[in-house]
């Protein structure tokens, strides 16, 4: 079972680079879709209002053609003397842009990407088709033909013992097969080597928690959020990026889109593992709850005592799912920055999880195996390509200069090390 | 050979002592005692007891281990403050104050917390120099005896007032309730601008009333005296660091003198060794006892307390071409040397005295003026306000609370009912008035008080310091006030009807209208010092007046059969860290006691008042002394007063002269709730020796005395003896004339035996001498260098690597077994005369060997070599069979015999055996509150793992880690270990050695190329640690030379 989960794994990696390949491929227009997941995506959609207005046709719609390119980089002198933009505020239930430093190109791009975009059409992904599982097949069949040599060794000895009466000689009572000593030792190391089998993979499963999925505070769909809205991962996880933890967002961070957005419109149909079905606007009103907003009067609570907070906000408390155990040191930004590895490769398919579940065993095995695969971003003294860090491995250097070596792997630089996670 | 020693035991190789190296783990002090020496089968435990415990712990552990996993929660802040970022640490400026002593530093916090404390290099006082005070200084933050709110007196207890609101109408009430007596405000040295204006605007509020300023060490001597002869009362800065020739007479300016941190760093300034150009300043110490400052002195000299001002004179009449006369020759030949050299080094000469009698002072002052230091290595230019205290005023209180002269008296930060020396009488008059303290925990005095008020821990405060005029020092928060506190300063602002409503407030308003501008204000706070561009310097106008009268009070001073002589330790200082459990396991520099104080002795005395021969100890019940923790006892009486106290054998201590440290033995009034009060750690920690000092005007920290036999025996926790060196050679050292006439000599022995031991033919000492494979380290390779010239045993580093690396606190029982954990030692070794050794302190850690013997003996690979160069310990791969141990050859494996952190699975093992095998203080450091101190990037040691220095790996792979993330392989050079990084004299470096411009290569292969050697190099075990040989300026034969 678990070489197919391998498979899924490295087929839906595979599918993502593929689709990272074939973005990088289309010049213009896809320059603007790059930059619009960039910078603009949390809080603006194409074709629809999120926290800010659609960005089709924004050209069309504003005070002139050049507004926009005015507008992106001096929000904040703008909102004070300009009537479009003290109005598109107001749409947004008051929620400020932020202030950018793009070039005019690169926001023309966006927005000439914007006017160009077409929904997609939605595909089933093959990947996510559910694999037959023919162990089971193979188990009823193995089970089957050991039954079958069972009375074919029965009848043998049957038949022999006829034949030997035939020609008289005299064989001894038959003991019946439960008591034949043959059978019984190879009945008890049988069931010795599977009990031994089970327990050590047992003992050694001890605290792993696979495919662990606990039901959140707060039904939040990472399908809905980073699948169907293509908010980026580092928008609420920023400390994948800066720090070992790769945080999960603190509430405000929720507020900042929704503050506009308090309704569950769909596509994606929210429901738990066991079917039942989830109101996504009761879910973003226990978020309200949280954060101490009233979505009636549009605004925070007061803050009576002072504490620095609305009143009546606290904070969530999300069940861990990740866990690693307080003797491993793992660092999400030496990972996510200097690795450059996606979120996916650990985490599974998160864009597709409506509950989040733990993707990978995260067991010592699991990481060495993909520090021995895993190639670093080498320097390369040819054309200055790589991470210049690197340059200090001169052996590797020279051994790659006689063909030696072809790639340096996590391994090589001391990546399967016990040091490098246990201190 | 030259012979290194670090007991008499060793130098001597008496019965005792050989026993006692035999058994390096001393298994019969272990949990296992009943074990006897029957074996396993015939103990008292049976094998099927034995088989019934196996078979309960095996089902017990897998019925723990296979229950469900616990649910965790992960809590996101509300709203994240922008500048934090959880899992990455933010630093701030700050500045350690306590009593005057001001050190500016860089506090590390990490997601909220303080956790530890960096010097901070933009001060140019300090220049990122540190002290093991200030290192520790972080886990007093978290003392669970802080008090959490105001409280008022009720009856013989105290109780709390709900809200400062309600406090301050109270206290309100009771100052107003005075009629017309004065109050007094005691504080210690305060050299904070803010504070002492507040304090103005304070009194004024009180007409009549004043501020006294009390130092529980007093230096009242030396400002009277620069009263005298300068005008001044003040405290000048001096510049050890333009000092050629420095003597000292008694004055331990590189632990405990003034400012220690300051001083180092000057001091090592010249005795760095340049290769090119050989020199060194020369250190000539003249002292009663053996001393930090004085075991690092080129050449040192005893005499006995009551003769420091007549060695102050014989000294000055020196200068003037008399010879000295005293009965002692040795002490001629010293007053003889120190006049020449002081001569000839005229305007770079200083010297120093660490009397607290103003006639010696001022005695002390002419020899300064004749030997031109004035101006020079003394600047008048610019005083320091470290101490400002003046012993008669303290005695003036003590009378006017008793006579009913004074009517209220608010303590801030001092404690004199435990550091007076008549801290009773003290005690006596401060209930009789209205006592109103702000100090954090319930010590000593504020018992006697009516309010408390605990005042915020400086790592929670704004502030500011003046250590030096015109240098300033900043203070601001790292954390949110943790318990119900207040500053002093808003206490002070509201009962004198302040319109500013706190203390923030006032010192942003101060700062921003002192600097300018806003602007100026947050780089202020940021740099954490405003100074000014050029330091100025100049010299004080002398007068002489004073110095007849001096001389005839110094003659009349009297000396007695012995003396004692009341010391501070780098430690506990003053005693008011007493309550830091890593102050209190840190081994004393020079005798290596932890938890205690006692008396100090010299091994004549201890044969004669005791018939105790050190040099010949055998495993008799009597003499075996050293190996035993049980140590014989002395009365000493002095100034009336008596302590009992067991006694240390310390060579180079004078024959008649006994010394004890302060700062031990605080106690509660109802002796019982000490613990609970002041603290597990200070709780029967030593006994109080204040209660010796004399007072003449000044306090004395000297006196005469009498010892006296008891026959009780008190055990010492001492950690010296707990490795060996088996004779074999670990340091080297040579004089500086014979490094100049050659500079390979020093090294001359253990190179030609490493050149005699390659056996395959080439030359290559690490290929050729060995059946092992050469590993290379293909990218990084990192390497320590340490200087022992450098060296002074301060100890800041062994604290600062108990904070960064989570090292565990034992307590004083298990360091009693040599179970005490530290990561890194200051190794002290003794060499020549019993009467006056010299002293090498060798910093002793891991020494990550690339052909290390721990490795290949490890039966499951716990701990091997990574291609960086380290010698890794995976703590979650070690069963603890301590084979690493047994095989290192520095000894400096240490093994968690129990569960000192709390970090096994199991909740209850350690509460039954506290106060058998495990001291209470382990239950402080695994308080909730406590272990907020933990560094968050280090494992926390459960029972049965082997630990040992990691060269902090956490700091190199975070380096690593930011140089690849910057795509800079310079970046690697930032590398900073805890122990370099707190060391006040550089002596500790750190590279990468693979770079060719690192600092520990170009040490290594250009710059001090004579002097590296490697510790037991003759093993082929092949350290990356590397030490330099000691160079001393002196005439006499050092090392291996002649």
């Amino acid at each position: 079972m678990s070489c197919y989960r391998k498979f899924f794994c490295h087929l839906t990696s595979l599918l993502f680079s593929l689709s990272f390949i074939f973005i990088s491929q289309h010049s213009y227009a896809q320059d603007g879709e790059a930059l619009f997941k960039a910078n603009c995506q949390a809080c603006h959609k194409p074709l629809e209002k999120l926290t800010g207005p659609a960005l089709k046709g924004a050209r069309d719609r504003e005070p002139n053609k050049e507004w926009a390119y005015e507008w992106v980089n001096h929000v904040n002198t703008m909102l004070e003397s300009d009537p479009y933009a003290k109005k598109i505020m107001a749409e947004a239930n008051g929620s400020r842009m932020q202030q950018f430093n793009l070039k005019k190109e690169e926001i023309k791009a966006i927005l000439d990407w914007a006017d160009a975009y077409t929904p997609p059409v939605t595909t089933t992904n093959p990947a996510g088709q559910p694999q037959g599982d023919n162990s089971m097949i193979f188990g009823i069949l193995t089970l089957v033909l050991a039954l079958i040599a069972f009375i074919l060794v029965q009848v043998n000895s049957n038949l022999r013992k006829l034949s030997d009466e035939k020609e008289g000689i005299l064989q001894p009572e038959p003991v019946p097969f439960y008591r034949n000593k043959t059978y019984l030792m190879a009945g008890v190391l049988i069931l010795f080597g599977l009990g031994g089998y089970y327990t050590i993979n047992g003992a050694i499963g001890l605290g792993r928690m696979q495919h662990y999925q606990p039901e959140q505070p707060i039904y939040y769909s990472h399908k809905v959020h980073a699948g169907t809205n293509q908010i980026s991962c580092l928008y609420c996880h920023g400390g994948a990026q800066d720090s070992k933890h790769a945080n999960i967002p603190s509430v405000n961070v929720c507020m900042n889109c929704h503050k506009s957005i308090n309704k569950y419109a769909g596509p994606d149909v929210l429901e738990r593992e066991d079917g039942t079905a989830v109101d996504g606007t009761a879910e973003i009103q226990k978020l309200y709850a949280y954060a101490g907003w009233n979505p009636t009067a549009g605004k925070y609570n007061p803050d009576t005592n002072n504490d620095g907070i609305p009143d009546g906000a606290k904070p969530i408390q999300w069940i861990r799912i990740h866990n690693l155990p307080d003797h491993v040191y793992f660092n999400h930004s030496q990972h996510v920055k200097v690795g450059k590895q996606q979120c996916q490769t650990c985490h599974g398919p998160i864009q597709e999880m409506p509950e989040v579940y733990q993707f990978a065993e995260l067991s010592m095995g699991w990481c060495i195996n993909c520090h021995r695969e895993s190639r670093v971003d080498f320097y390369n003294q040819a054309d200055s390509s790589g991470n210049k860090f690197y340059s200090i491995y001169e052996k590797f250097h020279a051994d790659i200069k006689n063909g030696k070596l072809d790639s340096v792997t996590v391994e090589k630089i001391g990546g399967t090390e016990c040091q490098k996670c246990h201190y | 050979m030259k012979k290194y020693w670090q007991s008499f035991g060793e130098l001597n190789q008496t019965e005792a002592f050989q026993q006692s190296a035999k058994d390096e783990f001393k298994e019969e002090l272990l949990p296992l005692s009943d074990l006897d020496d029957k074996g396993i089968l015939d103990a008292k435990t049976p094998r099927r007891d034995f088989l019934k415990y196996l078979g309960f712990s095996t089902a017990a552990a897998a019925i723990a281990a296979s229950c469900e996993m616990p649910v965790r929660k992960a809590i996101p802040y509300l709203q994240k403050p922008d500048n934090i970022i959880p899992g990455v640490s933010n630093y701030y400026a700050s500045t350690y104050v306590n009593g005057g002593d001001v050190l500016s530093v860089v506090v590390k916090q990490r997601d909220g917390r303080p956790i530890k404390i960096e010097g901070n290099e933009l001060s140019s006082i300090t220049r990122g120099a540190t002290t093991a005070q200030a290192q520790a200084s972080v886990l007093d933050l978290y003392d669970t005896t802080r008090l959490r709110y105001p409280m008022q007196k009720d009856g013989k207890d105290f109780k709390e007032v709900t809200s400062f609101d309600a406090f301050d109408k109270l206290v309100g009430a009771a100052l107003g309730g005075l009629n017309g007596k004065p109050l007094v405000l005691l504080t210690a040295t305060l050299n904070s601008p803010t504070t002492l204006q507040i304090i103005n605007e304070f009194l004024a509020k009180y007409p009549g009333s004043r501020h006294v300023q009390y130092d529980a060490i007093s230096y009242s001597g030396l400002l009277l005296a620069n009263e005298a002869c300068y005008g001044k009362r003040a405290i000048p800065s001096y510049h050890f660091d333009n000092a050629k020739v420095i003597v000292s007479l008694g004055a331990d300016f590189l632990g405990t003198w003034l400012s220690p941190a300051e001083f180092s760093k000057q001091y090592a300034q010249n005795r760095k060794i340049n290769t090119d150009k050989p020199e060194l300043s020369r250190h000539i110490h003249f002292e009663s006892m053996l001393s930090l400052t004085g075991s690092n002195a080129d050449d040192r000299f005893l005499h006995k307390p009551s003769e420091t001002g007549a060695v102050a004179l014989a000294l000055l009449n020196a200068l003037n071409g008399t010879e000295a006369s005293f009965a002692d020759k040795n002490l001629n030949e010293g007053v003889k040397l120190a006049a020449t050299q002081l001569k000839a080094a005229a305007g770079n000469a200083l010297v120093v005295c660490g009397s607290n009698d103003a006639n010696i002072q001022v005695v002390v002052n002419a020899i300064n003026e004749t030997v031109g230091a004035n101006g020079k290595t003394i600047n008048w230019a610019l005083t320091s306000n470290y101490r400002a205290g003046i012993d008669a005023d303290l005695v003036k209180l003590t009378e006017d609370m008793n006579n009913g002269a004074v009517g209220a008296v608010l303590v801030y930060g001092v404690n004199p009912v435990y550091s007076h020396y008549d801290g009773k009488k003290f005690a006596d008059g401060l209930s009789k008035v209205v006592g109103i303290s702000f100090n954090a925990s319930m010590d000593e005095t504020t018992e006697y008080c009516k309010y408390s008020i605990p005042s915020h821990h400086w790592l929670e405060s704004w502030g500011d310091a003046e250590p030096k005029t015109g240098y300033f020092s900043l203070i601001q928060p790292a954390i949110n006030p943790l318990f119900k506190t207040r500053d002093f300063q808003t206490s002070l602002m509201k009962w004198s009807g302040n319109a500013v409503s706190d203390y923030e407030t006032y010192f942003k308003t101060y700062w921003n209208t002192k600097l300018g501008s806003v602007d100026l204000y947050n780089k202020a706070l940021q740099d954490g010092v405003v100074e000014p561009a050029t330091m100025p310097v100049g010299n004080g106008s002398y007068n002489s007046s004073k110095l007849e009268e001096a001389k005839v009070k110094i003659a009349a001073i009297k000396g007695g059969a012995v003396e004692v002589v009341l010391y501070q330790k780098v430690s506990i200082g003053n005693g008011s860290q007493a309550n830091n459990p890593w102050l209190q396991e840190l081994p004393d520099p020079i005798t290596k006691v932890t938890w205690d104080n006692y008396i100090m002795m010299g091994p004549a005395m201890a044969l004669s008042l005791l018939n105790l021969d050190v040099m010949n100890q055998s495993m008799g019940k009597q003499s075996n002394y050293e190996v035993h923790p049980e140590k014989p006892t002395v009365k000493i009486t002095a100034n009336g007063k008596t302590l009992e106290l067991p006694v240390i054998i310390i060579p180079g201590m004078h024959p008649s002269v006994v010394a004890v440290a302060v700062g031990y033995g605080r106690q509660s009034a109802i002796p019982e709730r000490t613990a609970e009060y002041i603290g597990r750690a200070a709780n029967g920690a030593g006994k109080n020796a204040y209660i010796l000092v004399g007072f003449d005007g000044t306090n004395s920290y000297s006196s005469p005395a009498t010892v006296e036999k008891t026959g009780n025996t008190y055990p010492l926790a001492q950690t010296q003896i707990h490795g060996f060196t088996e004779n074999r050679p670990i340091l080297y050292e040579t004089s500086l004339s014979s490094f100049i006439a050659d500079p390979k000599s020093v090294l001359k022995e253990p190179n030609e035996e490493r050149e005699s031991l390659i056996y395959k033919g080439g030359d290559n000492f690490v290929k050729d001498a060995t059946i092992y494979p050469d590993f290379v380290k293909p990218g990084i390779k990192w390497g320590m260098s340490i200087d022992l010239n450098t060296c002074t045993g301060c100890s800041a580093c062994v604290v600062a690597c108990t904070a960064e690396n989570n090292v565990s606190v034992v307590g004083k029982i298990q360091v009693q077994r040599a179970h005490e954990m530290h990561w890194l030692r200051i190794d002290r070794y003794f060499t020549g005369s019993l009467a006056n050794p010299d002293v090498v302190f060798q910093p002793m850690l891991c020494q990550h060997c690339d052909n290390a013997p721990c490795e290949n003996v490890c039966p499951v690979a716990a701990t091997n070599h990574s291609s960086e160069g380290l010698n890794q310990m995976t703590y979650n791969r070690c069963i603890g069979t301590r084979y690493c141990a047994n095989n290192c050859p520095y000894k400096v494996r240490r093994f968690n015999w129990l569960d000192y952190t709390g970090a096994d699975s199991f909740p209850d093992n350690q509460e039954p055996i506290v106060g058998t095998y495990m001291d209470e203080v382990v239950m402080q450091m695994n308080d909730d509150l406590t272990r907020m101190v933990l560094n968050p990037d280090v494992t926390v040691r459960s029972r049965g793992v082997i630990e040992k220095c990691s060269f902090c790996v956490q700091r190199l792979q975070e380096t690593k880690l930011n140089a690849k993330k910057e795509q800079d392989p310079s970046l690697v050079r930032n590398v900073k270990v805890a122990c370099m990084q707190a060391c006040p004299t550089n002596a500790i470096s750190f590279s990468n050695v693979n770079d060719k411009e690192s600092d520990v290569y170009m040490i290594r292969n250009v710059e001090q190329k004579d002097r590296v050697f490697y510790v037991l190099e003759q093993l082929h075990v092949l350290p990356n640690v590397n030490y330099l040989a000691k160079v001393r300026n002196t005439d006499r034969h050092i090392g291996v030379e002649g």
